[in-house]
């Protein structure tokens, strides 16, 4: 029986294992549609933009509007949000990434980062706090931005992490203006 | 679990089948002539109780399905039309929500049983490595079952916990999509969890007859620990077990209608009869009851992947607990230390529960990461250094010895215990 182990590999040895391989890329292959069919929808991506019109939100109000299900907070901030949200040096916040989809990944969260392009008073934001995904609550909290009841974390008026649990800042989602009143989210 | 039984088929009928398919002996051999140590407590009924559970729950749950609807739109409604219109729509909801958290009531008082008589310990091991697959089984049917009704509760526990995996390095966020199956918790995250609530009752099933198999290859733990050696020692399990067993579940039942006839809504939460809504999160969210402890372990690390990691890492160490027990005497009775270390345990693991039921802050905080540190030490300090301390106090040397007294020739008539 020893001797067995060391004879040469026979065409039999050869086809038992490429029928196990094939056998197994074929049974990998027929898993997959029955994982992926979990992953979103057609329809799900679908509704993966919208347009808003905010010409009726004057300075320091904000509308909550519904995209990809999920709540996205757009405010007309006052100049003194922006003053505060300025003053506050990048080095001290405990995120320090603008988490901006419109920016590189590696672009640090200062004010002008976060803020939509050229139009300093807007912020647009995804409103699920970045730690387990509940819907802060607006100008509530130590720093007058956002405030999340769920677990205690503090947003500033930038929607940036500055206590509490989350790790990360609020989602800048892919946006932009497609006219002076009307933003395109998505 | 065969092997026990001396049954020979008598009838042509029974003989035909027998020859073909050995069920009947083998029914016998595991539930009617199985030899059962003659000193189980009251504790060791929970078992039964459990089974009579998981049958309530597959029963009521099969008929609220024929008037549940799972989908966003119509699940709240559905779920109001069952309490409404209909006929006893109310009493097989109640029982089935109230099941619940009987079943996670009893399951708890089997798990604290076998932890302390040493249930756990060789040759069991693979029994108690079964009951915590259950147990997670368990955790994951009865969570989603809570997301069905799709109330607020539904909505935001279901948010809160599947974002628990986004804190998963690399894939994490990926993986949340794809338990979703969107971008956020929406009707196909619901018709999901309704498939799912479905299936996993009966792979508890499953696994539970496997639980069984294992116990009946060892045979029963008792409360001495000590195997047994003569058949003095043990009683078939009918009738006497089968009537005790009876006899508990009776009194369980009488718990069991008083929350679903007095009190139906005494463990869930208001907000849950607001139907859900994605933009608004309820100022305050806690999961079931059942869920507490492990959520404040969740709570009590200031870190998002660290707190996941704990919380699981909680339920993970129960499952190498066999080996972190370095005694080698199995039952709590004869382990003086031990049986003090275990209340302790037992009053840890309340405290967390009412912390997990607290706000996330102040003192509240500081307590959940004592408790937390606590609850590990336990497990990976406390009992592996108490094995090479503790004194142990003699054991009987059988189980007739530690019923009948010492001194008692086995088998001879019960006199008065002694001692």
């Amino acid at each position: 029986m020893a001797q067995q182990d060391t004879v040469e590999p026979t065409r039999r040895d050869f086809l038992y294992i490429a029928t196990g391989a094939v056998g197994a890329v074929g049974a990998a292959a027929l898993a997959w549609p029955f994982v992926d069919q979990m992953n979103p929808d057609a329809s799900a991506l679908a509704l993966a933009s919208i347009e808003v019109d905010v010409s009726a939100v004057e300075e320091g109000q904000s509308i909550t509007v519904k995209w990809r299900g999920k709540p996205v907070f757009i405010r007309n901030r006052t100049a003194e949000e922006i003053q505060e949200a300025k003053s506050v040096p990048v080095g001290e916040l405990p995120d320090p990434l603008a988490r901006n989809s419109n920016l590189p990944a590696d672009a640090e969260a200062s004010d002008t980062n976060r803020a939509a392009p050229e139009k300093e008073p807007w912020l647009v934001m995804v409103g699920i706090c970045t730690h387990l995904g509940c819907v802060p609550l607006g100008q509530q909290g130590d720093f007058g931005g956002w405030f999340c009841p769920c677990h205690g974390s503090h947003y500033d008026t930038a929607g940036r992490i500055r206590k509490g649990p989350a790790p990360e800042n609020l989602l800048v989602p892919p946006f932009e203006f497609v006219s002076d009143t009307t933003i395109k989210v998505g | 679990m065969a092997g026990h039984s001396n049954y020979v088929p008598q009838s042509a009928a029974a003989k035909w089948l027998e020859s073909r398919l050995p069920v009947i002996s083998l029914i016998r051999g595991s539930f009617v002539d199985f030899p059962t140590p003659k000193n189980l407590n009251y504790w060791w009924t929970f078992g039964g109780i459990l089974f009579m559970v998981l049958i309530a729950q597959i029963l009521t749950g099969v008929v609220l399905v024929m008037h549940y609807t799972p989908s966003t739109a119509n699940a709240f409604a559905s779920v109001e039309h069952i309490m409404r219109d209909v006929n006893f729509g109310w009493l097989l909801r109640y029982l089935h929500a109230n099941g619940a958290s009987m079943f996670f009531i009893a399951v708890y008082i089997h798990i604290f049983r076998g932890m302390y008589y040493g249930s756990y310990k060789a040759p069991r091991e693979i029994s108690w490595i079964l009951g915590v697959i259950i147990f997670l089984i368990m955790m994951a049917t009865a969570f989603m079952g809570y997301v069905l009704p799709w109330g607020q509760m539904s909505f935001w526990g279901a948010t809160v916990i599947t974002n628990l995996f986004s804190a998963i390095p690399l894939v994490g966020e990926e993986i949340r999509t794809w338990l979703w199956g969107g971008f956020s918790v929406d009707n196909p995250t619901l018709n999901r969890f309704f498939s799912l609530h479905y299936l996993l009752p009966f792979m508890i099933f499953g696994v539970v007859l496997l639980h069984v198999w294992a116990f009946h290859t060892t045979g029963n733990n008792n409360p001495t620990g000590v195997q047994p050696k003569t058949k003095q020692d043990t009683i078939p399990f009918h009738p006497y077990y089968t009537v005790k067993d009876l006899f508990a579940i009776v009194v369980f039942l009488i718990l069991f209608a008083w929350f679903a006839f007095y009190v139906p809504n005494y463990m869930g939460h208001p907000d849950n009869y607001t139907e859900a809504n994605p933009l608004v999160t309820p100022a305050h969210i806690v999961p079931e009851w059942y869920f507490l402890p492990f959520y404040a372990i969740l709570r009590a690390i200031p870190d998002k992947l660290g707190g996941v990691i704990a919380m699981f890492g909680s339920i993970a160490v129960l499952f190498v607990l066999p080996w972190l027990d370095t005694s080698k005497v199995r039952s709590g009775t004869f382990r003086p230390l031990f049986k003090q270390f275990f209340w302790i345990f037992g009053a840890v693991c309340i405290g967390l529960g009412y912390l997990g039921s607290q706000p996330a802050e102040g003192i509240y905080v500081i307590l959940s990461r004592i408790l937390t540190a606590y609850y590990f030490a336990h497990f990976l300090i406390i009992l592996p250094l108490l094995g090479f301390l503790e004194k142990p106090k003699p054991l009987p040397a059988s189980i007739s010895e530690a019923v009948l007294g010492a001194g008692q020739p086995a088998g001879a008539v019960a006199g008065p215990q002694t001692k």
